[in-house]
């Protein structure tokens, strides 16, 4: 049987890789009786889709620009680069 | 030369911040990847005529930005990325002796209300932030840049158990921090 430990690993490993079959049973087998692992679960898939909320949100947001200081330092860094 | 960039950064300037900030969440971060990028993109000069300036531009970012992320976990001490092979003791945080949990999970959903959905997101953003840098560099790859775990390992140069314990460890924090700052 599982620990809420060992469970916990496996459920963000399953997010990076496919687990075993015998991982995969285990896991099941631990979530059916465990609130708190399942829990866990839902709260590591809200992370990942909050996640992509945040960067669509920065990459969709126009008011974000870079600074024209940047800008001129930059070109004036590549000016520089090039003598 | 400097017309070049000149003309990439009115053009594409802010859309390549945009996508470099929505994937390093760090401006300073953001501002020096653009530059590497405009640094290799007159450097390499090598813009083929049947992809657009801005695909061109955007493949090199995304490269800048997997090399930075790369410096970052490199720059710390190499005992700290020993200890990831080892025992997991950064975990009796979480669980007691026998593995149980001492603070249970709670309910964690993402608002329905646009200005909560905002304040309940810019709280994640905080929590990001305050991860220590070598787990924000792998967490942000693989969840926010989304690269396969085959490709952080060999960016990186770790090896799989130590990305799966990194992005463990990461993603723990952060539901911690947020059950901490919003539930």
């Amino acid at each position: 049987m599982l620990t809420c430990k060992q469970a916990s690993k496996l459920i963000s490993q399953s997010l990076d890789h496919p687990l075993s079959w015998s991982e995969r049973v285990r896991l099941k087998l631990h979530l059916i009786i465990c609130d708190a692992c399942t829990q866990f679960k839902q709260q590591l898939n809200l992370l990942r889709t909050a996640l992509q909320h945040i960067r669509n949100a920065t990459e969709n947001d126009l008011n974000i620009q870079l600074p024209s200081d940047v800008k001129d330092r930059i070109v004036r860094t590549i000016e520089s680069d090039q003598q | 030369m400097a017309n070049n960039v000149n003309n990439w950064l009115n053009e594409h300037g802010d859309y390549l911040y945009r996508f470099a900030l929505a994937r390093l969440r760090d401006p300073h971060l953001a501002e020096d990847v653009v530059q590497e990028t405009m640094l290799a993109a007159i450097k390499g000069n090598n813009f083929e005529g049947d992809s657009s300036a801005r695909t061109w531009l955007t493949g090199i970012l995304k490269h800048k930005i997997i090399d930075l992320q790369r410096k970052q976990v490199r720059e710390q001490p190499v005992s700290d990325l020993i200890d990831l092979d080892g025992s997991d003791s950064t975990m009796d945080d979480f669980f007691d002796q026998s593995g149980h949990w001492l603070d249970k999970p709670q309910t964690l959903n993402m608002p329905d209300n646009d200005l909560e959905q905002k304040q309940f997101l810019a709280i994640l953003d905080e929590c990001v932030g305050k991860l220590p840098k070598k787990l924000k560099a792998i967490f942000l790859l693989r969840d926010v840049h989304e690269l396969e775990n085959e490709n952080i390992c060999k960016e990186l140069e770790i090896t799989a158990t130590n990305a799966w314990v990194m992005l463990y460890r990461a993603r723990m924090g952060l539901r911690k921090c947020l059950e901490l700052n919003w539930a």
